[in-house]
């Protein structure tokens, strides 16, 4: 009975969410295209699904992976536990005694962004459209990584206090020395894959890691220092893509070049 | 229906394969390094027993509702040739689906405390809501106008690092003169406008958009919609903070 009342949250909470978006689809296509839609039918059930993932999906993520893993990021970050790992007293901890919490913002965003459903679905749309040449699984790896390394930069950032914009000016900036090299085709698909990366499964656990060390670290506040993780995570990936197409880029060129000069 | 069931079963199987990392890193740092024993193990299974479940079900609707609605459209936009009704379509679509979002209420009104603890507006709960609400409305309006941007680049066939590298210079003009303590707030806020129902569709809109005018790649037109979305409301957030 509970996972009935439960389930009927979630449901109705999912379908507010998707109520705007069914009425000015189904509002402009009544009003101004007014041809009827391919295959009605199956839209709709692919709606009713659509719906009833995301419930399932959002339930269980608050039953089973939220809980344990914000009370353990405000675990991992707590001075008491760094403290003891790194054997330093907690009133002088140097920014790399916080080399769990490093991992764990590392870890935590690689695996919560391979679970992402967006990312998910931008992933297969660019590989239908590139004929393959762009690799869903591949795709989604590269991002992962970016965002890995995203948040364990970020963590770190919250740990010593250097101002955010520093850290996002330079980002900018490699991404525009990268686009510059970047063959054509790549360039949109990787600034697109930078906003996908953080919605349904990275905010809330990246969230908790954030404002449990703002917390924790002396001298920082929650209100100005937690805030960013997920900026963070929004910009590397696009570096992380640009990076994995350049990188196979060079390693074809120089296998020709060996070929041709043997 | 025997062909269905193992189709279903393979997507049910992709989906676990892209839950086991999380399920590996928890399971690592609570067993391994804090050394704690998992509470309430079975209520755990089964949530993510319905995680897995959830995904599978998400990708069916993505192929069978989400992507072909997207594309057909766009393109029966296209055909139709008005530019208006395809401006105001795009300009919706962003803004009616980000005003309902349910982590842009939560981190507005989180921003409305921020504003009220620093002092740049009076600490009562009419202030803040109206501040909350008034971001929220700002958030809306400037992915619903990243949206329409980006459907015109698609249209024009602008190259879409000139757009992004100008918001850029934007995002970092305003940083200069946005208070400190709307900053960090206005950064995340790019990332979490897009939801996960928006994505699928505005996707399949640009690539639907891309694949049915002549002369325009899907695959280098197509995409960019999202990264207008994520860009925009940086720069109004900061615009906002000034403001108010």
């Amino acid at each position: 009975m509970e996972f009935l009342r439960e389930f009927g949250h979630s449901l109705i909470s999912t379908a507010g969410d998707m109520l705007p978006i069914v009425v000015i689809i189904f509002g402009f296509q009544l009003v101004v295209i007014r041809r009827r839609i391919p295959n009605l039918k199956r839209v709709l059930i692919g709606f009713f699904y659509v719906l009833l993932g995301l419930s399932l999906f959002l339930m269980g993520l608050e039953q089973a992976i939220f809980p344990l893993g914000e009370q353990m990021a405000t675990q991992l970050s707590d001075p008491q536990f760094i403290a003891q790992s790194s054997g330093h007293s907690a009133a002088e901890l140097y920014w790399y005694d916080y080399y769990w919490v490093y991992l764990f913002a590392a870890t935590i965003g690689f695996s919560t962004t391979i679970a992402e459903p967006s990312l998910l679905a931008v992933a297969l749309k660019a590989e239908h459209v590139s004929g393959g040449t762009v690799a869903a699984n591949g795709l989604r790896i590269a991002v992962a990584l970016g965002v890995a390394v995203g948040i364990a930069l970020g963590s770190y950032r919250i740990v010593t206090g250097i101002p955010l914009y520093y850290f996002i000016v330079v980002g900018y900036v490699v991404v525009m020395i990268q686009t510059y090299f970047s063959p054509k085709f790549i360039i949109a698909l990787a600034y697109d894959s930078g906003g996908v990366t953080t919605s349904t499964v990275t905010v809330p656990l990246v969230a908790a890691l954030g404002l449990g060390l703002a917390n924790s670290v002396p001298g920082r506040s929650a209100l100005l220092d937690g805030f960013g993780l997920i900026a963070f995570a929004s910009l590397l990936p696009i570096i992380a893509v640009l990076g994995y197409v350049q990188l196979s880029e060079w390693m074809v060129r120089r296998s020709i070049d060996k070929e041709s000069s043997s | 229906m025997n062909e269905s069931l193992s189709g279903f079963l393979h997507t049910l199987l992709s989906s676990l394969r892209d839950l086991a990392p999380i399920i590996l890193v928890i399971g690592f740092f609570q067993l391994a390094i804090l050394q704690q024993p998992i509470q309430n193990l079975p209520e755990i299974a089964a949530g993510l027993f319905l995680v897995v479940l959830g995904l599978t079900f998400f990708i069916y609707g993505l192929e069978m509702g989400l992507f072909p609605i997207g594309e057909a459209m766009a393109e029966a936009l296209a055909r139709k040739g008005s530019l208006p009704w395809l401006v105001t379509f795009s300009f919706l679509l962003g803004f009616g689906t980000t005003i309902a979002e349910p982590a842009l209420i939560l981190v507005s009104s989180e921003a409305a405390k921020v504003a009220a603890a620093g002092g740049m507006i009076s600490d009562t709960l009419q202030d803040r809501e109206s501040y909350a609400n008034g971001l929220r409305f700002t958030v809306a309006f400037s992915v619903g106008l990243a949206i329409l941007v980006g459907v015109i680049r698609i249209l024009k066939g602008w190259p879409i690092q000139y757009l992004i590298i100008g918001g850029y210079i934007g995002v970092v003009v305003m940083t200069l003169f946005a208070p400190d303590e709307i900053i960090g707030l206005a950064y995340d806020a790019g990332g979490v406008t897009t939801s996960t129902v928006t994505v699928p569709l505005v996707t399949a809109l640009g690539v639907g958009l891309a694949s049915s005018i002549r002369g325009r790649n899907p695959m280098t037109d197509g995409f960019g919609l999202i990264a207008f979305a994520s860009l925009t409301p940086m720069i109004f957030v900061m615009a906002y903070g000034i403001i108010i």
